[in-house]
């Protein structure tokens, strides 16, 4: 380790085998499950490895049965692993020592913690008991935490009449009202729209930089990780893929840019520069190999009357979706 | 244990506002707490009449004394936690229970007893209407009332230790309904919920001495009846301390047992 500070979180060949009992159909097969169940293991996570350093945001990526949730849920102690090291914040998660506890917290954005047929206030004050938050630090962290996720109007309606975005601001305030240094945000902006995507990232990122706190996050939304995330870790079939900057990624799993070139109109034949992915309005989008990029480009502005000309990496999105595309289990 | 106390009254306040949402199915519930003692309570003094104004030794106005002390009792010491693990598990709140740096039996004793504070005033009335109703005769010595308070006591300890370690069946199996009644069925007949268990055959009486049931339901309300001698409400306590201890340590083991079953499988 190049920092001085012990890591918030290191895991070392980490895995998870589930062991799931099989089913056959038909009912000669059914019967026989009777007395014998066939089971299977299935490893959900297979041997990773990565550290974090205190007050990190970091995001944790994967298509959907990576392992991304079954590593949290080790994590936060709730999964014992089947093998490797694990350590957060000095302590073994699944012993759920309660001074560990007290400093953690795992928001899951398709579980609810709040009780749902009375306002949130009731589990806040409740979750200030079971945290022993101190009555002042309480309520200046309730202060905070209304304002900058505006919860006020929130509070005192009953959790079951707030709508989804409402009620997951509640839900986040909830698990961070003990402060926790270490976060785990499962999916926080799932099925949220764009404007309160953007507000529940700025309130991660403005916990992140008030509070030290470390911050490993899930989401399936690019503009999340883009937004919060200097460094991500992906994972595939349990396994690591990829643990680094977010822009080298960009670089080790793309091997074209994209030329954007504002013409007079869309009539020019340009496949011979590259491969059209569009043209609309005289707008060409161009797909190149990275090597040949400035030589491409030099030959556009020299052979057509360019307007405007802009080379970009390809949308995060679509690299995302390609590097698992490419992954074979 | 300050702390302790701090999380008790906050579930004290959360449980009741919970209940003010629910008035209707609070009603609800409470007329089922009334209802059953009252149907076994009627059909028994029909019985005792025919039978000329007694079975065993039960005069009609003791069933009236038996069946509504047991509604209180019973109301004393029920608890839902069977029902309420399984959708827990299913739910997945018992994963945010396991994160909290607190025992998750503490929310539900919390729960239970303020919502017994709650409905109790309005039980005790019912009974008292129902009694008088009944011309329910209660006759216990001074001792009794006195040991009756205790007794009561451990019977809502004992049940609630035993309940809430069945209810963790949930971490085994998601079918946990087919365990709850079987238990309730026990729970019936060798209680005393559906007669005096004096009034049973005697193998049956054998069986319900060794089982709990007993002694969480029909031994407090035989005491407070005045049924018991105190030679006998002393061997009723020391049978409950006994179920307390083996409820107490079956728990523990269950407890530990199941959130490893749970840490292994997943939530």
């Amino acid at each position: 380790m190049e920092t001085q500070n012990p890591p918030a979180v290191h895991i070392k060949d980490l895995r998870k085998v589930y062991v799931v009992s099989q089913q056959e159909s038909g009912a000669k097969a059914a019967l026989r499950g009777l007395v014998r169940r066939r089971s299977i293991e299935v490893p959900a996570v297979d041997g990773i490895s990565f550290d974090l350093a205190p007050g990190e945001i970091v995001g944790f990526l994967g298509p959907n049965g990576a392992g991304k949730t079954t590593t949290l849920k080790m994590l936060s102690g709730l999964l014992h692993p089947t093998a490797g090291e694990v350590k957060v914040l000095g302590y073994t998660p699944w012993k759920r020592d309660k001074p560990f506890l007290r400093q953690i917290t795992l928001v899951m954005g398709q579980r609810n913690q709040l009780v749902w047929d009375i306002p949130a206030i009731h589990s806040f004050e409740l979750n200030r008991a079971i945290y022993r938050i101190p009555p002042d630090i309480y309520r200046s962290t309730l202060r905070e935490l209304t304002d900058l996720l505006e919860l006020e109007p929130l509070l005192n309606k009953p959790v079951r009449n707030l709508s989804l975005g409402e009620r997951m601001k509640c839900e986040i305030a909830a698990g961070l009202l003990h402060r926790p240094g270490m976060v785990f945000l499962d999916e926080p902006t799932i099925g949220l729209d764009v404007t309160m995507q953007r507000r529940i990232r700025s309130f991660i990122a403005e916990y992140n930089q008030r509070f030290g706190a470390t911050v490993l996050l899930t989401s399936h939304y690019m503009a999340d990780v883009e937004a919060l995330c200097r460094r991500v870790v992906v994972i595939h079939h349990g396994r690591l893929l990829f643990d680094g900057d977010l822009s080298s990624l960009v670089q080790k799993f793309t091997d074209h840019k994209t030329i954007v070139v504002r013409l007079g109109d869309c009539h020019a034949d340009l496949k011979e520069y590259g491969e059209v992915v569009s043209c609309v309005d005289g707008l060409v989008t161009l797909r190149v190999p990275k090597s040949g990029t400035a030589q491409v480009t030099e030959r556009l502005l020299a052979d057509l009357p360019v307007i405007d000309l802009l080379v970009e990496d390809p949308p995060i999105e679509e690299l995302i979706e390609r590097v698992f595309a490419q992954e074979k289990p | 244990m300050k702390a302790l106390a701090g999380l008790y009254v906050q579930q004290f306040k959360t449980t009741m506002a919970a209940m003010f949402q629910y008035r209707a199915s609070l009603l609800i519930w409470m007329i089922g707490q009334v209802l059953e003692p009252l149907v076994y309570l009627i059909v028994w003094s029909a019985v005792s009449n025919s039978a000329g104004g007694s079975v065993g030794s039960y005069t009609t106005r003791d069933f009236a004394g038996y069946f509504v002390i047991l509604m209180l009792v019973n109301q004393f010491s029920y608890t839902w936690i069977m029902y309420e693990f399984e959708y827990r598990v299913r739910e997945g709140l018992l994963s945010f229970a396991l994160l909290k740096p607190v025992h998750p039996i503490h929310s539900d004793i919390a729960d239970n007893v303020s919502s017994k504070l709650l409905t109790l005033p309005a039980m005790v009335l019912i009974a008292v209407a129902l009694a008088a109703a009944f011309q329910a005769s209660i006759s216990p010595q001074p001792w009794a009332v006195l040991a009756f308070i205790p007794v009561l006591l451990m019977a809502f300890i004992v049940r609630f230790l035993l309940e809430w370690t069945l209810a963790l069946a949930a971490f085994w199996t998601t079918r946990v309904s087919a365990i709850n009644q079987t238990y309730f069925v026990l729970m019936l007949f060798l209680s005393g919920q559906i007669a005096p268990l004096t009034l049973l055959p005697y193998p049956v009486q054998i069986l319900a001495d060794v089982l709990p049931f007993r002694w969480v339901i029909g031994f407090p309300v035989e005491l407070l009846l005045g049924k018991l001698s105190p030679a006998e409400a002393l061997t009723g306590l020391g049978a409950q301390a006994a179920w307390l201890l083996i409820g107490f340590v079956l728990l523990r083991i269950v407890w530990k047992a199941g959130t490893k079953v749970y840490s292994a499988v997943g939530a």
